[in-house]
């Protein structure tokens, strides 16, 4: 017990990639359970964010070079595009469904 | 204990909280303006693991564009009229099983597994310049690649969200 509050009180490798599973199975939540596509967006957002942490707590801890960080500047150019992109999408089948819940989107022409 | 400890618990906590105030809350826009709470503790963690040029990055990008951004998607597809920014869920129950499996079985993996660490990072490296030659040498290929799909995102989101139809 007291090796566990010993592990507690000094934050490594092992406390990031936690909290960085919690983050992402929160993100996975919100895509499976959100009828709002705009609300599934917001938790791909947090899952890349908590492949990013991955990515930045083994090149830290790791590795020892900065490869992990590279990655990651690259994974937020690519939530970057990914955002633009879907939210154009969004507002095109609001335009044309009137509505963006995803449960409601089931037909592929008018 | 030391002040870095603390510092990581503070976010930590601050990140989850918000996180399951973005996954549980029945308001768009509540769940936007918790979002940048845990931008900002993401942030605060590539601080804390010494990636300082991650970090800015972190807070320009996602706390200045894509959550703006989000912001103006929720303005811009809800009837505002009827003041109906509120969003329902969908299989909740299923959904809470398979995530809290998943979460299960990561923490165990993660907790079981001895990790390799050769080498820390140097504490204090300025990480700016380094990732600058990066780009140019080792990542030069993927780094131009990133700036075509930039262009090729920016024209084809212009295209798609144009009012009008040429065809």
């Amino acid at each position: 017990m007291s090796e566990f509050i010993a592990w507690l009180g000094n934050p490594g490798l092992t406390h990031y990639l936690i909290v960085s599973a919690l983050l992402f199975s929160f993100g996975l939540f919100a895509i499976l359970t959100r009828r709002n596509a705009i609300m599934i967006l917001m938790g791909i957002e947090l899952v890349l964010n908590a492949s990013s942490i991955n990515f930045v707590a083994f090149s830290r801890y790791s590795t020892g070079t900065i490869d992990g960080q590279v990655v990651s500047v690259f994974v937020i150019i690519l939530a970057a595009a990914e955002a633009a992109i879907a939210l154009a999408i969004v507002l095109n089948i609001y335009q044309n469904f009137n509505t963006v819940n995803v449960d409601e989107i089931n037909r592929l022409k008018d | 204990m030391e002040f870095t400890t603390i510092i990581f618990y503070v976010f930590a906590l601050l990140m989850l909280t918000s996180a399951a105030f973005v996954v549980m809350s029945k308001n768009i826009v509540r769940a936007a303006f918790a979002l940048l709470f845990t931008l900002m503790g993401v942030a605060a963690f590539y601080a804390l693991l010494m990636a300082d040029f991650l970090a800015i990055t972190q807070i320009l990008v996602y706390v200045g564009g894509i959550l703006v951004l989000l912001v103006f998607g929720v303005m811009l597809t809800n009837r505002q009229i009827s003041v109906d920014v509120k969003t329902g869920t969908i299989q909740t129950f299923p959904a809470l099983l398979i995530v809290a499996a998943l979460a299960g079985t990561l923490g165990g993996v993660i907790w079981s597994t001895q990790w390799p660490t050769l080498t820390h990072l140097a504490e204090g490296t300025a990480t700016a310049p380094v990732i600058g030659h990066m780009f140019l040498s080792v990542y030069l290929l993927p780094f131009e690649i990133a700036s075509v799909i930039l262009l090729v995102a920016l024209v084809g989101a212009a295209l798609i969200a144009r009012r009008e139809r040429t065809t």
